[in-house]
């Protein structure tokens, strides 16, 4: 029996499910519930969360039945932890420069961070892209789109 | 009939031909050209960058463009199919399996050629029936009170997440996600703030652009990086005089194109069947009802013109629904849909006669944005050529920063920067674990008004939910539902033998990390 509650994928799958369901439940209980003729702000999230919930249990259920290969992997079999940190770095360092430097440093950054990430990627190549794009992205968007979002901040271009 | 509709068309062209129109129009055809063209970007991360830099037109250049992306990427899709064996855009995906060998064989031109003619009578035909079918809808739309329109948007949920890829019941379990990320803000009727945990910037609810582009846009990226196998251009070179077929390969094409049109534009009619679904079911077809089956697979140009056809008329028709019912299909109509409510446009059956330039007008744009195209394809072959060559490592970090300053300029706020983020994150996660992300679009935009309506229709019936079953068409359409449930238990219980055949031709196209893109 316990041979069969080897972890798959979509034990995990149904769980989060499971999880988010409950959650919004919970979450939406606080709310006036109401009546079916009179619904408060609550009756749908109680209702949707619990479908959810009801849908990850059989989620999981199907997979507990299921007789295809056990699939145990959640990450992918070459996982790019580099890569990943640099795409999601870009974005973090946009909203950072963006707010304290401008357009100028937040369009570099990000690009020339998300460009790291690519394993045949080197300083010289990034530099090059980021430089284009933010030469590109500031003509684009500031000068033709107009965009309100200062190229440098504390310098009127 | 035909007349009011044809005075109509004349109408929508008068719209389409104005000359600022039809400049945002060819700039949305070039923009999908383009991104069908470079494997790895998809007509729903473009559209949702595009959307906000629209915030300040006119709504009827803005839903021309946003559209033209759409139809565009199909033709550059195809582009990437025949030549690299990569297919990018799902719906060009069986492509692949005639296209390539016809590439090695060095009739990689003709089989572009016989594509663009088929694609202009896909679309032709796909449009045609827009027309004609739309105003009909409408009529009989005109009469839905809310219990109605609640029943059909169900009918519209549930085929978008069973009927598409994957297994249907983690689809459904991504409508209602959907539908619970497009709860989050406050209360329509009580003002109430739901799932904001305090946030502010949540009051208003989730911002689309950064859900969409959270989950085709940097999910996908995670998804792609150093995962993409090096393109191989060994192949890939065209001129315009290889493009011209021969007779010989006009006659053999021919009536795959019209099988493959009528295939496509029925496909279309059935909620939550895109292009994708049309494609393949219409290359088994063919390849069934052919007398040389055998030719299938080592570049016969029937497998590329009829699954072709099919496609590029399934992609017009999808806008039937969404244009008439207000009820999306597909990513790409619910982000379409997204983008007319933003634009202070109500979506539904009032549409047609209130906003009659938006329709006729995106109507006789079709026609104007596909001649456009063969334009395009035919004398700039090379030009798209050489653009497959663009590697991915330079693609995905300027695709970044587009996506960054196309969230940031929808409200002017740093914070939908970090939303975005959040969603990818929670995106890739889903993706590991074979969520597929296109319900969770079409749960969120619906979901707003699927509550409103059902909230309605029980303070009119005062809280029978008989309502539902009562009145017919209500009752037909959830009728429509448990078929849809149904067939899905029959499909799981006993796997029938043409979903068989069609598996096998999934498993015959070359994998590809780029899956979601295009819904």
């Amino acid at each position: 029996m316990l041979e069969k509650f080897k972890l798959k994928r979509d034990y995990y799958a149904g769980g989060l499910m499971l999880l988010l369901g409950v959650g919004a439940a919970v979450t939406g209980s606080g709310y006036k519930f109401g009546s079916l003729a009179r619904m408060g702000p609550g009756f749908m999230p109680v209702m949707l969360g619990i479908v959810l919930a009801f849908l990850g249990l059989l989620i999981a259920g199907t997979a507990l039945g299921s007789s295809e290969p056990d699939d145990k992997k959640f990450l992918p079999s070459n996982p790019q932890w580099f890569g990943w940190f640099c795409i999601l770095a870009g974005p973090v360092l946009f909203i950072i420069l963006g707010h304290y430097g401008g357009m100028i440093p937040a369009v570099f950054a990000c690009v020339f961070v998300c460009a790291l990430g690519d394993k045949t990627a080197t300083y010289k190549s990034s530099f090059v892209l980021a430089s284009g794009v933010t030469v590109f992205g500031v003509l684009l968007f500031h000068y033709l789109l107009n965009i309100p979002f200062p190229v440098l901040r504390g310098v009127n271009l | 009939m035909i007349s009011t509709a044809l005075t109509d068309l004349w109408y929508g062209f008068g719209v389409a031909l104005e000359p600022h129109n039809l400049m945002y129009c060819f700039l949305g055809v070039l923009v999908g050209n383009l991104v069908g063209v470079l494997p790895g970007m998809g007509p729903v991360a473009t559209i949702s960058i595009l959307l906000p830099l629209t915030f300040g037109m006119h709504p009827v250049p803005a839903i021309l463009m946003l559209s033209g992306v759409y139809y565009g990427a199909q033709y550059g899709g195809a582009i990437c199919s025949i030549l690299l064996n990569l297919p990018c855009h799902p719906p060009h995906a069986v492509t692949c399996l005639d296209g390539f060998p016809l590439t090695k064989q060095g009739k990689g031109g003709t089989a572009l050629g016989i594509t663009v003619i088929a694609a202009f009578i896909g679309a032709s035909f796909g449009i045609t029936e827009m027309i004609f079918l739309a105003p009909f809808l409408v009529k009989v739309a005109l009469e839905f009170g809310p219990a109605e329109v609640c029943s059909l948007m169900l009918v519209g949920l549930l085929a978008g997440s069973t009927l598409a890829k994957g297994s249907p019941l983690k689809g459904i379990a991504m409508t209602v996600l959907g539908l619970l990320v497009g709860i989050v803000g406050s209360d329509i009727e009580t003002g109430q703030p739901r799932f904001t945990f305090g946030i502010t910037e949540l009051f208003d609810g989730v911002e689309i652009i950064a859900l969409a582009l959270g989950m085709f846009g940097i999910a996908e990226f995670m998804n792609s990086i150093n995962n993409t196998e090096t393109v191989d251009m060994k192949y890939a070179k065209v001129g315009i005089s290889d493009m011209f077929p021969s007779k010989a390969d006009l006659k053999l094409a021919f009536w795959p194109m019209i099988r493959g049109t009528f295939i496509g534009s029925l496909c279309a009619l059935i909620p939550g069947t895109g292009p994708t679904i049309a494609s393949f079911v219409s290359y088994a077809t063919e390849k069934k009802i052919s007398r040389t089956p055998e030719r299938f697979g080592h570049g016969a140009i029937e497998g590329v013109a009829c699954p072709e056809a099919s496609t590029h008329s399934s992609v017009q028709g999808d806008f039937i629904p969404t244009m008439s019912l207000g009820i999306p299909g597909d990513t790409v109509m619910a982000l379409l849909l997204g983008a007319l409510i933003i634009h202070g446009i109500v979506p539904g059956p009032q549409l047609i006669s209130q906003h009659a330039d938006i329709f006729w007008g995106l109507i006789a744009s079709f026609w104007i944005g596909n001649i456009l195209l063969v334009i395009l394809n035919v004398p700039m072959i090379g030009l798209w050529v050489k653009l497959l060559s663009i590697p991915y490592r330079y693609l995905y970090p300027s695709a970044m920063f587009f996506v960054c300053i196309g969230v940031y300029a929808a409200s002017n706020d740093m914070f939908q920067v970090g939303e975005t983020l959040v969603i990818g994150i929670v995106g890739y996660i889903l993706l590991r674990l074979d969520f597929h992300p296109a319900p969770i679009l079409l749960g969120f935009v619906l979901g707003p008004r699927f509550e409103e309506n059902f909230r309605r229709s029980l303070l009119i019936s005062r809280g029978d939910l008989m309502t539902f079953i009562e009145r017919p068409i209500s009752a037909f359409f959830l009728l429509i539902c448990v078929v849809l449930i149904a067939a899905q238990i029959y499909v799981w219980l006993r796997k029938p033998k043409i979903l068989q055949e069609e598996k096998a031709i999934e498993a015959q196209v070359p994998s590809t990390t780029y899956s979601e893109l295009a819904g």
